[in-house]
């Protein structure tokens, strides 16, 4: 972790797609400081440029220019394999869409990322099942993926992200393709984790009601940081 | 790694489409190990057919192959005994060697004059006990490459075998049972009473001969030979039996007989030589030693022999291999081009269908190796599952055709022999075919493997 207490430290970064034969300025100029083990949510419209934040974030994209230090590694110094490690060891993923891995269970779902950083075969049994509990999955764990209801499914995924003990977990509008009840339960369900874990979470979202769960806000659009209305840096 | 696990159950993901895949690979094996087993068996049948016939080696004077054949008197042997000796009591070539023996090749003219018929045939002069002992050789245990005894005794000095086509050509069907053949009706028309004559004239001269005639109830040929010197000779052969040999050329005027006979009819009264003498391995990969060490021994004895394998014997032998490997190689290349084609759109449909999976896992901290290994290990799954069906269906295939029975008549063949496919004959033959199928399926996996594995995180993430 980061000396200074942030989990994620950026200068000036911008980031450029080309579409087709234009360049699309996704990001312009983002400095901002996430603190550790803080609930921080990036807030924005859609298009805004919040997942391309998040990727730069989660190391599996580089920015155009800029610099930036995640829990502490300056990314522009790592090769692509460094980068995969740095990520199996560090970052935690919860994608909109669940993402996980059709032909595994729930526990071996949860399993796989210990496979990553090749955790002992007892120690890693501990750790899933403890997981699986805390997120409330124990009778679920031997279902696959198209056996579990939508929210059942971020659930493992959330285990997914935490199992290993992540310094930095990114969360990528986890919410959007669920019912507001089962939302509500997953937010409630995050920040329980987050606190308990005592882990830096950083998810996205446009939903303007969940800034009331968040220890800072950081607010994006047309890809520029706007605002930060909790304590953040911009 | 829960690699192989993963892989295994990706294949099954879209079952059908892998059981067609694996199937394809499947065919391939069945195709090129039954059709690769019946080259295999072609292969060392004939080679077993050809050693116990005419052994691995023979030795000749230097020329007898290219020129002793207008005149085997002139490239005759002497002292053939001690050459034999210098070769079975050689220390090294004792091991290797299985039978050292005599052959005198004769050229002539074979009449029977019961029946007013004649013509020229080609006779080999063997000692019949190591002759038949030859017939044993099947160091590759081939059940149907069982020869019979060649009907030949030591003790019988004037007894012979002929051809299947020559007993039936010299009217011998009905003397000497032989099924499927019988005798012509004589054509008075065409028959030469003159040639007869003269023949017979020919035979009165060796009274000798003429004495045993009455006691044997064996049918006889006269065989006619001009003796080293020119001068003609004419001794009488009781038949003992025909025999098919195989090719219609050799059938139809083959005639064999005891050493001793044909050294009478060859060389008269005179020195007794032979054509070559024969050697017969107890092992065909044992060639070039042997060939070696008998160069060594004819160098230090000042003997001008040279040594001919069966393959320079038999040039149908390597022509005939040449053909069926041909085909064989046109075959499996084939069967290989398909099972790549299959893996490559296979894999391929695989990537595209996994492409937000490829980005997950890679954002997990899975390295582009570890995806690499991933799409390669699927390849190699879906190639051994094919390779090893396909070579257990190939496997129960072959004993099946091995035992129905089926026949077919190979080129230059006069009768059909049994349809046999031998998988296991070359034991490298079926794990080579088999690590071969898995190899190229390996391979046909590698090109959607390195594209999963290139992909930019972002952009299979966003993938719909």
């Amino acid at each position: 972790m980061n000396q200074n207490g942030f989990a994620v430290r950026m200068v000036e970064v911008s980031k450029n797609y080309l579409m087709g034969k234009v360049e699309v300025q996704a990001l312009r100029s983002i400095t901002l400081d996430v603190p550790t083990k803080k609930f921080n949510v990036i807030i924005g419209p859609s298009g805004s440029g919040k997942t391309t934040l998040l990727n730069l974030i989660g190391c599996i994209d580089a920015p155009s220019s800029g610099s930036m230090e995640i829990c502490g590694s300056d990314m522009a110094m790592l090769s692509d394999d460094e980068s995969s490690d740095f990520r199996a060891r560090n970052i935690g993923f919860i994608f909109q869409n669940f993402n996980l891995m059709p032909v595994l269970s729930a526990y071996e779902n949860v399993e796989y990322p210990l496979l990553l950083t090749r955790t002992s075969g007892k120690e890693r049994k501990e750790r899933v099942l403890q997981m699986i509990e805390a997120v409330g999955l124990g009778g679920h764990k031997h279902h696959r993926p198209n056996e579990l209801s939508g929210g059942q499914r971020q659930r493992v995924a959330i285990a997914r992200a935490l199992v290993k003990g992540p310094q930095l977990v990114l969360a990528d509008e986890p919410t959007a393709n669920l019912d507001s009840k089962t939302g509500q339960g997953i937010i409630d369900l995050m920040r329980e984790m987050q606190v308990k874990n005592h882990t830096t979470f950083i998810f996205s979202s446009h939903d303007k009601q969940i800034m009331d769960h968040a220890d800072n806000v950081f607010a994006i659009r047309d890809g520029e940081l706007v605002n930060d209305n909790k304590g953040g840096l911009s | 790694m829960k690699t192989l696990s993963i892989a295994f159950r990706n294949i099954f993901r879209n079952a059908r489409r892998s059981i067609m895949t694996v199937l394809a690979i499947a065919v391939s094996a069945i195709s090129i190990l039954l059709f690769g087993g019946f080259v295999s068996a072609i292969i060392y049948g004939l080679e077993t057919g050809i050693v116990q016939g005419t052994g691995h080696l023979q030795i000749y004077q230097k020329g007898f192959f290219d020129y002793g054949s207008g005149n085997p008197a002139a490239y005759g042997i002497s002292h053939y005994e001690d050459v034999i000796k210098y070769i079975t009591e050689d220390p090294q070539l004792n091991q290797l060697v299985e039978i050292a023996t005599p052959v005198l090749r004769i050229y002539g003219i074979a009449g029977n004059f019961a029946a007013d018929t004649s013509k020229t045939f080609f006779g080999l002069g063997m000692v019949p006990s190591e002759r038949d002992k030859m017939r044993n050789w099947n160091d590759y245990n081939l059940k149907e490459n069982r020869r019979p005894e060649l009907g030949l005794f030591d003790s019988d000095t004037e007894g012979g075998v002929v051809g299947y086509g020559m007993a039936r050509m010299l009217q011998l069907c009905d003397a000497l049972h032989l099924e499927n053949c019988t005798d012509k009706a004589p054509d008075t028309a065409a028959s030469s009473a003159p040639a007869g004559e003269d023949f017979s004239s020919l035979i009165a001269l060796d009274a000798e001969e003429q004495s045993k005639a009455p006691e044997d109830k064996r049918p006889k040929l006269d065989l006619l030979a001009a003796t080293v010197s020119g001068a003609p000779n004419v001794l009488t052969l009781f038949v003992n039996k025909a025999e098919n040999r195989g090719i219609k050329e050799v059938d139809d005027s083959f005639v064999a007989m005891h050493l001793s006979f044909a050294q009478r009819l060859l060389y008269g009264k005179g020195e007794k030589k032979v054509s070559g003498i024969v050697l017969q391995l107890k092992h065909t990969k044992d060639i070039p030693v042997v060939e070696k060490r008998l160069a060594e021994i004819f160098s230090a004895r000042n003997l001008n022999f040279e040594v001919k394998d069966f393959k320079q014997l038999s040039p149908m032998y390597g022509q005939t291999i040449s053909m069926f490997i041909s085909i064989f190689t046109f075959l499996a290349l084939i069967m290989g081009v398909i099972v790549l084609f299959t893996i490559v759109n296979t894999m391929s449909m695989c990537v595209m269908e996994r492409v937000n999976e490829i980005g997950t896992v890679r954002a997990l901290g899975v390295r582009r190796s570890g995806v690499l290994r991933l799409f390669l290990t699927e390849g190699c799954l879906m190639g051994v599952l094919g390779a090893t069906f396909g070579s257990l269906i190939a496997v129960v295939a072959a004993l099946l055709i091995n035992t129905s029975g089926m026949t077919w008549t190979p080129p230059n063949y006069v009768q059909p022999v049994f349809l046999t496919i031998r998988v296991f004959v070359n034991p490298a033959f079926l794990p080579v075919t088999w690590l071969v199928l898995i190899l190229l399926a390996v391979m046909s996996s590698f090109i959607p493997a390195r594209k999963a594995a290139r992909m930019m995180i972002v952009d299979a993430l966003r993938h719909v």
